[in-house]
């Protein structure tokens, strides 16, 4: 999958999350639960979604270096 | 038109999902009813055929007031209509003064599995129809495709007049929802006098547990913290139930099961809390569902009537990113509020030796009409020590 695929993925599966905000103006290196007014619950469902989208697991210990697009798109690209 | 809690006073009728002829059961949606809290179904508490919708799509009435007949069973023709049941079971009422003084309405089951067959899910699909709103009519009440389309063709019927009738809001509005918020808020600040107690807990047995509990799990399987704070709290509760109930009539009444509310904040502003009811009888893996389930429809403002105004406490916690410590403001008629601060890394003493060690600080703001400071420190006592062996919970 290419970045910008992966990109679009992201923002498609956070979308389903908080569909009410703007991610036209989000950078890469930006935390996505400050950004997007994430709790815990949110990011849980955003992890399970991204678990079941490209079909791999994703250890607990793994969920810090999900925290922005640059690190999700690194992690799903290793 | 039910009371969905303390700061509703009135509802706008905006769908109704039955028409006369239809055979409800307990626990039935019958309803979707806006309020301040966003579109709201609304499950009914009797059993028989709808007899007449008193209420017509587009109306607000108070709350108390009639909105439909449901007669029984053996009441064959709406034309007998006369003894039939009123929905709900109080009598109409002009609206309070003060929108808080409406009962309390019954609580049905919070969550029930929808009957659907294969074919009426994809449909339900392809319509952005929720099954769940259906009452079906195949083989044990499972919702055809049939079903499906009457509904759609009921919606777009309800919907006509697009000049008259505003199309279903789905979510809730900021600026009503903050009303509804200072209406309950400042009724439990002029009426309650509220004492504030707080403790610090040691967080480090249950980050440790549920570690090597989330490890073990598939991804959609792991637990939050949150989880265990909300067991904790109700097994608590069993222990000390001078703090689980409402103040109504001038004395305590003791809840009927523990019904947490637990408090939602939604994106934009406002928070609900909808009831996890029973919360002291489920496992963690359960309450984590029912959880998930909660949060997603309070954003998306799919609550039932049920969830709303029947709980026995409210607990709110503010997650990793939020304050170390907060001090509620109890939910009328409820009598305490549990608040869970953000875990922090702390210098503690751990057997003589300062250590570092995460910590939570949880505190109760309870009702001195309905109990003493002694009483809500048992309670916070007894919150720490069962998070100490959160294997158990």
């Amino acid at each position: 999958m290419s970045d910008v695929d992966t990109r679009s993925m992201i923002v498609e599966l956070l979308s389903a999350i908080a569909p009410e905000a703007d991610f036209t103006s989000l950078a890469g290196a930006e935390d996505l639960r400050e950004a997007l007014d994430l709790d815990s619950m949110d990011f849980m469902n955003f992890i399970v979604a991204l678990h079941e989208r490209a079909g791999i697991d994703i250890p607990e210990a793994d969920y810090p270096k999900l925290r922005t697009l640059d690190g999700i798109a690194a992690y799903l690209a290793r | 038109m039910p009371a969905l809690g303390a700061d509703m006073g009135a509802g706008t009728l905006v769908e109704w999902l039955i028409k006369p002829g239809d055979l409800v059961k307990r626990g039935d949606i019958v309803a979707v009813v806006e309020t301040q809290k966003g579109a709201i179904e609304i499950e009914t508490f009797n059993e028989g055929m709808v007899s007449e919708l008193v209420v017509p799509v587009g109306t607000k009435v108070p709350v108390g007031s009639l909105i439909a007949r449901i007669g029984e069973p053996s009441e064959a023709t709406p034309a007998k209509a006369a003894p039939a049941k009123a929905v709900p079971l109080a009598p109409p009422v002009s609206p309070p003064s003060l929108p808080a003084a409406a009962p309390m309405t019954p609580a049905g089951p919070a969550l029930h599995a929808v009957k659907i067959t294969p074919a009426a899910r994809r449909r339900a699909a392809e319509l952005s129809i929720d099954p769940a709103r259906l009452s079906g009519t195949g083989v044990e009440g499972a919702v055809t495709v049939a079903d499906v389309e009457a509904a759609v063709a009921h919606r777009a019927a309800a919907q006509a007049p697009p000049a008259s009738t505003p199309a279903r809001r789905i979510g809730f509005d900021p600026a009503e929802m903050r009303k509804a918020i200072a209406a309950a808020m400042g009724r439990s600040k002029r009426e309650i006098p509220h004492y504030y107690l707080s403790h610090t807990i040691d967080f480090g047995a249950v980050l440790t547990w549920l570690a090597a509990f989330n490890d073990a799990q598939p991804v959609p399987n792991r637990l939050l913290p949150a989880v265990l704070l909300l067991k904790a709290s109700a097994l608590a509760l069993r222990e000390v139930p001078q703090l689980n109930g409402t103040y109504v009539d001038g004395g305590f009444q003791p809840g009927a099961g523990i019904h947490v509310g637990w408090a939602i904040s939604l994106r934009g502003g406002g928070l609900v809390a909808p009831a996890v009811r029973d919360a002291d009888t489920h496992s963690l893996t359960e309450l984590m569902a029912v959880m998930r389930d909660l949060v997603q429809r309070a954003r998306a403002g799919g609550l039932r009537s049920s969830e709303l105004g029947s709980a026995t406490i409210t607990i709110t916690s503010l997650g990793d990113r939020g304050a170390e410590t907060v001090l509620g403001i109890i939910y009328p008629p409820q009598v305490a509020l549990i608040g869970f601060g953000g875990v922090a890394v702390r210098p503690w003493v751990v057997d003589g030796r300062v250590e570092p060690r995460p910590l939570v600080t949880v505190s109760l703001a309870g009702d001195h009409r309905a109990s003493d400071g002694h009483i809500g420190g048992l309670l916070l006592n007894a919150i720490e020590r069962l998070l100490q062996v959160p294997e158990k919970l």
